[in-house]
Parts: structure tokens; sequence; C-alpha cells
């Protein structure tokens, strides 16, 4: 009789291995931590969108406040999508600044004066040189930052309602 | 015969695509042949973060040419291979390496296969022992009494 059981075992390996592709079969491929996290904001020394003379490094985000660091262009639909959702957190009272990501300086000063302006500063990043070295791999992405200037968690893609109150929020809250 | 050439357009229509496509792709020209290989194979081996299985020498995906243009940068700079991955995986995570390393989190992976083989030569080994064994046992009193038995029922038949 076990030796007949035996002989299940390939079938019963099939079905496990079965199940564990199958559960593959709908993961998001875009669902993957940044390589970034738990580790420092990189370093940077570039001027604001708003002010070309002022220039700004990395003590911007390792001045003791939680900060979200929002990647955004003026050639991403997307981006426009969730301005609202990052007035809603800038209301709250969190921090925000933001990372103009290649576009023009015309174009991202038209951006903000159209969808608002929940941003404590831009940082003007034309050429995608600071989103290189974030990993940016398409805006909109949101990064947070703790006091020290640690990134804590990373948002690929749009920022629903929904992702505020679920994951956003918890989160500012966790690292303040 | 309209199916057949419905296949045909849309091969066609394919093959446009991807020809348009790999015009996207800038051309990079170099005078040292070495470089150019370096550069050939660190470009297929690096996978686009954004688009679905493609290599970044493949893709016309903005963040693909940002990443070529590293590459390139980095190599006439006089950067080894490996730094010019590890720079890569730093900033996009190890998803950018077709080639996942051999590292903890992924020694299932590359240990499953071999596992595998092994699991399936010792078990081979162990059923032909078995039958070995069993066949050059000799026969007891009682079943050479059943043997001599059935070979006597089948000549009398």
């Amino acid at each position: 009789m076990t030796r007949r059981l035996l002989l299940l075992l390939p079938l019963i390996g099939f079905l496990g291995l079965s199940v564990f592709l199958y559960q593959g079969l709908s993961l998001n491929p875009f669902h993957r931590d940044s390589a970034l996290m738990a580790r420092d904001f990189p370093e940077f020394d570039m001027v604001t969108l708003e002010d070309p003379e002022r220039r700004v490094d990395r003590s911007l985000l390792a001045n003791g406040e939680v900060t979200l660091v929002n990647v955004w262009g003026e050639w991403c639909p997307e981006c426009k999508r969730e301005m609202p959702q990052l007035l809603d957190l800038a209301d709250r009272g969190i921090r925000m600044v933001g990372i103009s990501y290649k576009d023009t300086r015309e174009k991202g000063l038209g951006f903000l004066q159209d969808f608002g302006n929940p941003f404590e500063v831009n940082i003007f990043d034309p050429d995608g040189e600071l989103g290189f070295e974030l990993g940016v791999y398409g805006a909109p992405e949101t990064f947070l930052v703790d006091r020290d200037g640690i990134i804590r968690y990373h948002h690929t893609g749009y920022i629903s309602a929904r992702d505020v109150r679920e994951h956003i929020l918890p989160e500012v809250q966790k690292w303040q | 015969m309209a199916v057949i050439r419905l296949a045909l357009i849309g091969m066609l229509t394919l093959l446009m695509a991807s020809t348009l496509q790999a015009g996207a792709i800038e051309v990079r020209e170099f005078d040292d042949p070495v470089m150019e290989q370096r550069y050939r194979s660190l470009t297929a081996s690096l996978r686009c973060p954004t688009c679905e299985n493609q290599a970044i020498n493949d893709s016309d995906a903005p963040v693909s040419r940002d990443m070529r243009d590293r590459v390139y940068m980095m190599l006439m700079d006089g950067r080894a291979d490996m730094e010019i991955r590890d720079h890569m995986v730093e900033r996009f995570g190890n998803y950018v390496l077709y080639n996942p390393r051999l590292e903890g989190r992924t020694f299932l992976l590359w240990g499953l296969p071999a596992g595998l083989v092994l699991a399936g030569g010792v078990l081979v080994a162990l059923v032909v022992r078995a039958r070995r064994n069993a066949s050059a046992r000799e026969l007891s009193a009682e079943e050479r009494a059943r043997l001599e038995s059935l070979i006597n029922r089948g000549r009398t038949e």
C-alpha cells in the first residue's frame, strides 16, 4: 500500500509546482521594490524649477522631516491625474518635493499653473540625471524619504485616492 | 484563402513594426572592435526596466536609451563590464540582469535543476540495485515447488 502511495509523489509534486507557477501569473512585474529601498537618497546638486539661481542638494531631504518626493513631467498624463491626490496630501501637512523630470522650464511651470502646486520646491531635472540615480523608469514615481534622508517607500505609477488611504498615509505615519 | 491572406498581412505588419522600432535605436560607431563587442553584449544582457522582457538594445523606451547612453559613457570612461552591471543594479535592481547572480536569494533558482537531476540519479540507482538484488536471490523451496507445478501444468495441457 505504501508503495502505491509513493507512486503518487510525482503527481503531488506536479500539482504543487502548478499552484506555485499559477500564482506567478497574477503577479504584476511592475510591483517590485526600488533598488534604493532603505538606502540614502542619492547625492545631487541641481537648480530648482522655480528659480534657476537657487541650487539645492541632498540636505534638502535630510532635514528632520518626512518628505514625499514625486517625479513628474508635463508630458505624462498620469501625473496630471494624480495631482488632486498630491494636493490633498499637501493639505494634510505632508511635506512634498517635486522633481520636474525631462521637461523644459516653461512646460514644467505651465504644468504647475494648470494643475496646482503641492510642492515646497521642485528640483529641475531636464535630462533625467537625478531620475537615473533614483532608478526612475517612468513617471510618475513617488519616494518617501525619512527624516534622515533614507528612502523608505516607493510607489511606481499613478497614485489613486485609495493608494493615499491604504499605502501612502500609513507609510508617512510610520516614519514620522 | 482569406485566412491565409489575413495571416500574411498580419505578419508583414509585424515585420514592419519591428523594423520601424529598430530604426528608433541609435547607431553607435566604435573604433575598437573589442569595445563594440562589449557594448553589444552589455546592452543585450541588461533588461529594460519598463518594458516586459526586452533587452535595452532592443527597446526604444526612454529609460533604455538612457541606460545605453550610460553604458557607452562608462565604456569610454574605461570601466569594467562588472562595474557597469553593478552600476545598473544599484539603481534599477536585480531585475535588469538577464542572468541572475548566484546569491542566497537565487540559490533555489540555480540549485533546483542540478538538485533534481541528482535526486533522479539517486532514485534510478536505488531502483536498479533493488531489481538486481531481487533477481539474483535464490528461489526458496516453496517457490521452486510452485514453479515446478506451473511448468508441469503447461506440459500436460
